[in-house]
């Protein structure tokens, strides 16, 4: 990697403050950067860690939504929100490998927004918010397409509250490789009705698979979506599956988290 | 009950202890004083005309030592490639010189260009980001039939074309071999890829260099199964340096499954560099570069036709393979799709005709050589797949079908030049039926279902050629080298003993199982016997390890020195007990006398060879040490059958592996337990092609595969229990021990099983599918079942 100067602020607002230098970059768990400054494809001239944050870590119920602070790590998420939001404990708990889950953060996660990931179908699935040193966004608004979300420069996720659902489930089969989603679904149902999202599918990144929320909020049962398909026509296609593939697997997903939910 | 020394007894593996506790000697660990770090410019374009490499902007910065280019090397040779082969028409190969730094064209993503040597490895990858490299890009060539067309763009000009050879075997039989697929009452025919694949080994490659100005003496310290064999390459063909004043030491190396027998760019440069910066320089890959550099394995495309009578017998068998070079000869690639392909593809039956051809095309890809098998699991792939397929079509049993056309006596010449020496391919299946349980599978197969998941099994046999080989054999079929092995036994006065093989462990086990046949042979504790390998400055010339022939031939050279030893060691015992030498019996470490009790120890024997004093001096010389170079006389033939069983999700087209079951027949057995050891990882890695591994390149040339995220290689989630057993064994007859080696085997036996079963689980759904493409990801077991 070439060289840099690195920070590691106690607090939001240094964090905000060393981020305001020109090249300066966030770095989280580091599970994508840090792969990316060895292989000299960035070359920030200051890496600002958070994770010396203490304010951005921890998982908290706050009535009825699930509190997680952007440093959190997947394993502590796995583990500490296993009983206010089983779904999403048990997403952040198939996460990579346990080296992965002890060092990647959700904050990294959802601000990387890689295609493929797992956390954005939870966030994009639970209508979260995300929740940022200057402002709150909504999921529905946050992602962007692949790999562009709506953080500006310099902002920081500090937190992300999910409203928790009476039933959801997370169906992933993995890319044989890699090990992130080939294709994954995340399912929940809410008072006001279900939510679909879909990693690893789409060339647009997670999104939320309209047709099926539709017909699960009238019955959330898998057989509701026998017949439901989505188009390949945007599916990614490369060496692990073709568009066609990924779009077969977007109903079976779905319908494994639907008949897994609880 | 298990032996607990000596043969047969499953010895604990003493160069664990140092593996898994961090005290391993690897190449990395190799730091010398004063070195420097040497960064490789590599082509990221398949194929383009070098313009001008500008390095004046990376000279001057900071810790450059010197940077090196082709120019750099006008005066050496470049790389030799160790196999010539003569094709249909008796014409020699077409070989493309080889140079150690890319030379007027780049041919390959990942071919050295220039290397810059700094005081860091950091400032050696900065002042490589300077260097201004103007390259035209050509058109490349990565199909291989697309590279024999007439117009395809050539990869090597002052070559006639894309065409390595076009090779026929045995071409005498090709009319009769025409004439029976003539009268054939049936014909099964299967096209297959063979896929391409990386070997990732744990370690990957290291190369330090050294030169001594004082005594002008040169050493390479190199991850290499075989350092003889680098040094003589290196010495003689590409740096000039004579044996003497070259050194090649190869310590513990991290996993080598081919990929490490051969001589590459990187240890010539780092030794030629040495004396050009006058002080040590090393390299270390990055698996990145590994990728992109190592050797890569397999990559054939094949058509077979298998003919039979009315009554299954097969009566020919005909293949056409399209095997990928890449953009240079790697240095024993020529032989992997010829010699060690056509002469298996007997197999193990009786198929009376028999006529290979071998197209080997070079290609804008990295070189292709040797893989774990190296042309017999290509050759055991197609021909079992073909059997499967045949017994589909006429719809018999495929066991049967195999069963009835065995071969049954021995020694049974093929019509592939090959003579098996023995085998009992009855005696494998039947072990195979009873600890796969085939009986049962019918029961497990509707217990699947009842859970929503297809059910297959694959069942197959494999036959292999190990201890390669006979080097006046190999001579006449193109081999530039011999293929013996060497020991030297050294006995101290204390009775210990330290034995310098030629051999090269790299994950094998020799360490303690060499010293198994020599406590059996002398009757003395495995602990007073030490291992000395991989370095040429205290080891005789050997010529490592590849082909499963370690112990076949590495082991039968050790046994020839020790029954030296043995014959001096009666000598001087006899005069220690004034008796007749042919009265002298070694028994447990002990000589004595025979029809007495008169005897003394191992201990006392060896302490007299050292200390003269009661010694018969006008007979034999002090000392006990024996050098022997044994030169096997035939191949040996490992065998067995392998069964796979597979479940399949009708939805996705995952594919887990529920049971698999291997029947070996390795001849005799030195370690049981390191036996069980290879076949499982050979399995792994027969499972891995099978399901997981693919090296892919898109029609630019550009590596799609060129890191975990997308090469996806075998983890221990992916496997089964394996139910291993070689209890069946028909020792070879010609070593002195009776083996046959079994390095290779699990690689060779299970990717047609494991292939086998997907398609019989498939075809238990209805689906008309007799073959699946390897890897067998869920996309394409998907998309077959469509």
């Amino acid at each position: 990697m070439y060289n840099f100067d690195f920070v590691k602020p106690a607090t939001v607002d240094e964090a905000v403050k060393a981020l305001a230098d020109d090249e300066a970059q966030a770095l989280g768990g580091g599970q994508t950067l840090i792969p990316t400054l060895k292989q000299r494809l960035a070359s920030p001239s200051k890496l600002v860690s958070l994770t010396g944050i203490a304010e951005m870590k921890g998982v908290s119920k706050q009535g009825d939504t699930v509190v997680i602070g952007g440093g959190t790590t997947h394993r502590t998420v796995a583990e500490e929100a296993a009983s206010a939001y089983p779904g999403l404990a048990d997403l952040a708990g198939r996460i990579g490998d346990p080296a992965v889950r002890n060092r990647g953060t959700i904050g990294g996660s959802l601000a990387n927004n890689d295609p493929s990931a797992c956390y954005p179908a939870a966030a994009l699935g639970s209508g979260a918010t995300i929740v940022t040193n200057s402002r709150e966004i909504a999921a529905d608004d946050y992602f962007q397409g692949m790999f562009t979300t709506a953080l500006e420069e310099g902002e920081i996720i500090t937190e992300v509250r999910f409203p928790i659902p009476k039933k959801s489930a997370y169906a992933k089969i993995a890319q044989p490789a890699s090990r992130f989603p080939l294709v994954a679904v995340f399912v929940a149902q809410y008072a006001d009705g279900v939510r679909v999202a879909v990693t690893g599918a789409s060339n647009n990144g997670v999104f939320r698979w309209s047709e099926a929320e539709a017909a699960l909020s009238g019955n959330f049962a898998a057989d509701a979506l026998d017949g439901l398909t989505v188009a390949s026509d945007d599916m990614i296609g490369d060496l692990h599956g073709t568009a066609a593939y990924r779009a077969h697997l977007v109903g079976v997903m779905a319908k494994r988290a639907v008949a897994a939910a609880s | 009950m298990p032996k607990d020394g000596g043969i047969g007894a499953s010895s604990k593996r003493r160069e664990d202890i140092r593996f898994l506790t961090g005290a391993g000697n690897y190449t990395d660990d190799i730091n010398l004083r004063g070195q420097a770090y040497v960064f490789f410019l590599r082509s990221d374009i398949a194929h383009g005309t070098i313009n001008n490499i500008d390095t004046s902007a990376a000279e001057g910065m900071p810790g450059v030592v010197k940077i090196f280019t082709a120019e750099d090397f006008a005066g050496v040779g470049g790389m030799p490639c160790g196999w010539q082969v003569t094709d249909k028409h008796g014409e020699v190969m077409q070989e493309p010189g080889h140079p150690i730094l890319a030379t007027g064209k780049v041919r390959h993503v990942g071919e050295p260009i220039a290397a810059v040597v700094a005081e860091t490895l950091g400032q050696a990858r900065d002042a490589a980001e300077a260097i201004d490299v103007d390259i035209t890009e050509l058109p490349a060539v990565i199909d291989m039939k697309d590279a024999l067309k007439t117009d395809a763009p050539k990869v090597h000009d002052d070559l006639k074309n894309n065409l390595c050879y076009d090779w026929g075997f045995v071409e005498e039989n090709k009319a009769a071999v025409e004439e029976a697929f003539q009268k054939a009452a049936h014909v099964t025919t299967l096209e297959l890829r063979n896929n391409r694949l990386v070997a990732n080994p744990m370690e990957p490659r290291v190369a330090v260099g050294d030169f001594a100005r004082g005594t002008g003496e040169h050493t390479l310290y190199t991850t290499s199964q075989n350092p003889h064999v680098i040094r003589l390459l290196m010495g003689a063909f590409v740096l000039g340096i004579p044996e003497h004043k070259l050194r090649v030491v190869a310590p513990d190396v991290g996993g080598g499954f081919g990929t490490k027998i051969f001589h590459y760019q990187e240890e010539a440069f780092v030794t030629f560099a040495a004396k050009a910066c006058n002080r040590p320089v090393k390299w270390t890959s990055s698996r990145s570069e590994a990728f992109m550099s190592d050797a890569h394995g397999r990559d054939h495309v094949t058509t077979i036709q298998l003919a039979l009578d009315a009554d299954n017998n097969f009566t020919a068998l005909r293949t056409d393979t399209y095997a990928n070079m890449g953009a240079y000869l790697s240095t024993f690639a020529p032989s992997v799709p010829t010699w060690l392909h056509g002469t298996l593809m007997a197999g193990n039956y009786k198929t009376p005709l028999i006529y290979v051809n071998v197209k080997a095309v070079f290609t804008n890809t990295v070189p292709v050589d040797a893989y774990r098998g190296a042309g017999r699991p290509e050759a055991t792939f197609q021909l079992e797949r073909v059997i499967d397929k045949a017994a589909i079509e006429l719809g018999v049993d495929a066991i049967e079908l195999r069963r009835q056309n065995f071969i049954t006596e021995f020694p049974y010449a093929t019509p592939v030049a090959v003579e098996y020496d023995t085998g009992d391919y009855f005696a494998t299946m039947d072990k195979l039926t009873e600890i796969a349980d085939l009986a049962g599978f019918e029961a497990r197969r509707k217990e699947s279902e009842a859970r929503g998941k297809l059910r297959g099994l694959g069942v197959n046999c494999y036959i292999e050629a190990c201890g390669i080989a006979p080097s006046n054999l190999v001579g006449q079929l193109g081999a530039r080298a011999g293929l013996y092995e060497s020991a030297t036994v050294r006995v101290n006065a204390t009775g210990g003993l330290v034995v310098m093989t030629g051999s090269h462990s790299h994950g094998q086990g020799h360490e303690t199982a060499f010293p198994q046949v020599i406590a059996e042979m002398i009757g003395i504790d495995e602990s007073m016997i030490e291992i000395v390998h991989g370095d040429t400055a205290n080891t005789p010339m050997g010529m490592g390890t590849y082909g499963s022939r370690s112990i076949a031939v590495g082991g039968s050279a050790m046994v020839r020195a020790t029954e030296k030893i043995i014959a001096k060691a009666k000598k001087i015992a006899s005069h220690l007990l004034e008796a007749s030498e042919s009265d002298i019996e070694l028994k447990d470490g002990a000589f004595s006398v025979a029809g007495t009790d008169k005897s003394v120890a191992w201990g006392d024997v060896t302490l007299a060879a050292y200390v003269p004093h009661n010694y018969p001096l006008e007979d034999i010389e002090p000392g006990l040490e024996e050098t022997a170079f044994y030169d096997p006389s035939n191949f040996t033939y490992p065998s067995g059958a392998y069964a796979c069983e597979v479940e399949v999700d009708r939805d996705t087209g995952q594919v887990t592996i529920e049971r698999f079951s291997a029947a070996d027949d390795f001849g005799n057995i030195i370690n049981p337990m390191i036996v069980s050891g290879q076949v499982h990882g050979g399995i792994a890695q027969g499972i891995g092609q099978a399901l997981l591994e693919n090296c892919a390149y898109d029609e630019n040339g550009q590596l799609l595969s060129a890191s975990y995220m997308d090469y996806a290689m075998p983890r221990a989630y992916d496997m089964p229990f394996f139910s291993v057993d070689h209890s069946c064994q028909t020792p070879c007859t010609h070593n002195p021990l009776g083996v046959k080696g079994c390095g290779e085997a699990g690689a060779i036996g299970s990717p047609p099983a494991v292939v086998g079963a997907v398609v019989d689980a498939l075809r238990s759904a209805g689906k008309d599918v007799t073959h699946v493409d390897m890897p067998l990801s869920p996309s394409r077991v998907w998309a077959a079942m469509q």
